[in-house]
């Protein structure tokens, strides 16, 4: 049987505005192995951020289910969450702006294992904290440093030695290498992967870069307009790629090899308002194989073979 | 390749940054030439000199601190470092103009689009207010914009639209040269898509040159023609696609290549390159890469010099000494 350690059901987060319903995230499920990587992946605005911070509550959900290991997160009161997010940790972005300016690196890191009363004594603490920094290849002199100090990849992994320090199961990691340069990102996702294998650690891996998901991700999530439209094993969704938004978002990546263009899918127009959404598939208006159906009634996450899900009245079949 | 074929030539360009404590060391002797029709993309990580360099061609340098502290840089044959002033507002915008990486920032928030694409043209070509406005339209329309939305602000457009703009404003006075920096970092996959076929496309129209000021190899392949890698300053190696892609010769060029996912073998294990980049106010003697390098010897210690390799590929890395020497790629 399948170790589920992550299970979300229609999670829903709606935001007012003074236009009406901002629909953020809108009725999206899904689960997620012991020890796997799911990747999101979608461009601006389509929800993959909500959707990670609203499986920690760090956005409270509208609506919908959210169970890990069997319980449910979203029913929790303030302070049992308290004590599951020992479990959940997040990776934030910008390592700029993520890491509290006044506090050295071994508050930084110390802070969850005090708050959490993990360890009390302080020779401890700071053993533990070098063993720490250690993991994530941080040099221990480093130790009384302010994030000032510290260039972009440090910073970064600074913001994972946090995130392990309470040893969580499951890591949500929101773009946790756009904002580095490719030699320190290789670096950084090379140090992920080691960790999630020595720690058997779970990934939500959010990003913008789809060759770095493929790279890194078990399954893949593609979302768009808060809706997640194709899911699927990383290798059958770019060998084969079903719903029409994921094959217009695969063929505009650049490759990095010479007279290597592929067909590429230059798509109409930009993603809509997320305001009001109407009944409608939320692509049809930039779709080139979009009718009257799809204008009419909005599709469903439906599994066309095995582990594969499409939301589209007409998968391509390729 | 005679000289009247040159858009722009840089011949040994210094440029430094001197501060009360120290001196930023950003360019250190690069020399760069372009060719007419040709789009040449600059290549690097943060803090490899590429934008300075870009900023330079310009004498857009802020000063203080900035200094061009030696070199020559021409464009369309016109001498830029010795340039005035006024000379300068001139070439500006009409020979040479710039799309920047930002256009959340590169625009200004109260002024209307109309405006800021006319305000180029009414400076450089002496027209009336109300024509310059009606070529601002006509611009618009050139970039996928109706002309209608010409009287619309800045924070009425979205993130692709504005870059739209940007580039509306970079090619209204038919520039002969256009400098990008990173012109798509902000945007969408599928947007970028659309602005560098754009680009790509207004370039070949208006018969332009262009800089391409990138970190993405991904977007090189597509639209350069040619390549050079820009490390802690200095120029590591230079030649056409073909001789950047395919023929990879400096260690620091393979570092990036293999520092990148491949999409098509997703079992493939990512190589980075060990270290950081070296802190240009202290750079380390000889070569800069060395202390990253896997090939690095005691041969290292002295600055190489560019090597030809054939009469369009040039390297500059000391391991070339040794004629047995040679690189292949993701071989290691």
């Amino acid at each position: 049987m399948k170790d589920i350690i992550l299970e979300v059901k229609n999670l829903k987060k709606y935001f007012k505005t003074p236009k009406g319903m901002l629909q953020a995230v809108d009725d999206i499920s899904f689960s997620l192995e012991r020890g796997k990587t799911l990747g999101v992946v979608g461009e601006s605005g389509c929800g993959k951020s909500t959707t990670g911070r609203t499986v920690l509550r760090l956005v409270e959900p509208t609506s919908g289910e959210i169970y890990f290991e069997g319980e449910n997160i979203a029913a929790l009161s303030k302070k049992a969450l308290m004590k599951k997010r020992k479990d959940i940790q997040m990776i934030f972005q910008d390592p700029f702006s993520s890491l509290d300016p006044r506090k050295t690196v071994k508050n930084i890191i110390a802070e969850a294992i005090v708050e959490n009363k993990m360890l009390k004594d302080k020779t401890a603490i700071e053993k533990r904290v070098l063993h720490l920094m250690e993991t994530v290849g941080l040099a221990e002199r480093l130790i009384n440093a302010y994030p000032h100090e510290l260039d972009g990849g440090r910073r970064q992994r600074v913001g994972i030695a946090r995130a392990l320090a309470v040893e969580p199961k499951l890591i949500v990691c929101d773009e946790p290498v756009s904002a580095l340069d490719v030699s320190i990102q290789a670096q950084i996702l090379n140090l992920l992967k080691k960790l999630q294998k020595e720690m058997d650690l779970t990934y939500i891996f959010i990003t913008h870069d789809l060759s770095v998901v493929n790279y890194f991700s078990d399954d893949i999530a593609v979302m768009y307009l808060g809706q997640i439209v194709e899911k699927a094993p990383s290798e059958a969704l770019f060998d084969n790629p079903r719903h029409p938004y994921t094959q217009a978002l695969l063929s505009a990546i650049p490759v990095p090899v010479i007279g290597k263009k592929k067909d590429r899918i230059i798509l109409k127009g930009e993603i809509s308002s997320p305001i009001n959404l109407k009944d409608e598939c939320r692509f049809a208006s930039r779709c080139i194989y979009a009718d009257e159906k799809c204008k009419s009634k909005s599709p469903v996450l439906t599994e066309i073979s095995p582990n594969h899900f499409v939301s589209c009245y007409k998968p391509l079949n390729f | 390749m005679s000289k009247e074929n040159l858009i722009l030539e840089i011949e040994n360009l210094v440029v430094n940054y001197e501060l009360e404590a120290e001196t930023v060391r950003a360019v250190n002797g690069i020399s760069l030439s372009l060719e007419k029709g040709k789009i040449v993309g600059l290549v690097g990580e943060t803090g490899a000199g590429k934008t300075t360099t870009a900023l330079s061609i310009l004498k857009l340098i802020p000063d203080p601190p900035g200094i061009i502290k030696n070199g020559n840089i021409s464009v369309d044959g016109q001498d830029i470092i010795h340039a005035s002033i006024e000379e300068m507002e001139v070439i500006r915008g009409k020979d040479v103009s710039m799309i920047f990486q930002d256009p959340m920032t590169s625009l200004n928030p109260v002024f209307t689009v109309g405006d800021q694409i006319a305000e180029s043209i009414e400076i450089h070509e002496k027209i009336s207010r109300n024509e310059a406005f009606k070529r601002a339209g006509e611009m618009l329309e050139m970039v996928g914009i109706p002309a209608s939305r010409a009287t619309e602000y800045p924070h009425q457009f979205s993130g692709g639209m504005k870059q739209r703009v940007v580039i509306a404003i970079a090619l209204a006075c038919n520039p002969k040269l256009i400098i990008a920096d990173e012109p798509t970092t902000a945007l969408d996959v599928t947007i970028q898509a659309q602005v560098l076929s754009l680009i790509k496309d207004l370039i070949e129209k208006n018969n332009a040159s262009m800089l391409l000021i990138t970190h993405d190899l991904g977007i090189v392949a597509e639209i350069c023609d040619e390549v050079a890698v820009m490390y802690a300053g200095r120029i590591v190696e230079k030649g056409t696609l073909e001789d950047i892609f395919n023929n990879t010769k400096h260690p620091y060029t393979e570092g990036l290549f293999n520092s990148l996912p491949n999409i098509d073998d997703r079992n493939a294990i990512l190589k980075p390159i060990k270290g950081l980049m070296p802190d240009p106010t202290n750079l380390p003697r000889g070569c800069s890469f060395a202390p990253r390098c896997d090939y690095c010897t005691d041969i290292c210690e002295i600055q190489p010099e560019n090597r030809m390799i054939s009469h369009t590929h040039s390297v500059a890395c000391s391991a070339y000494e040794n004629p047995e020497f040679s690189i292949v790629r993701g071989s290691k």
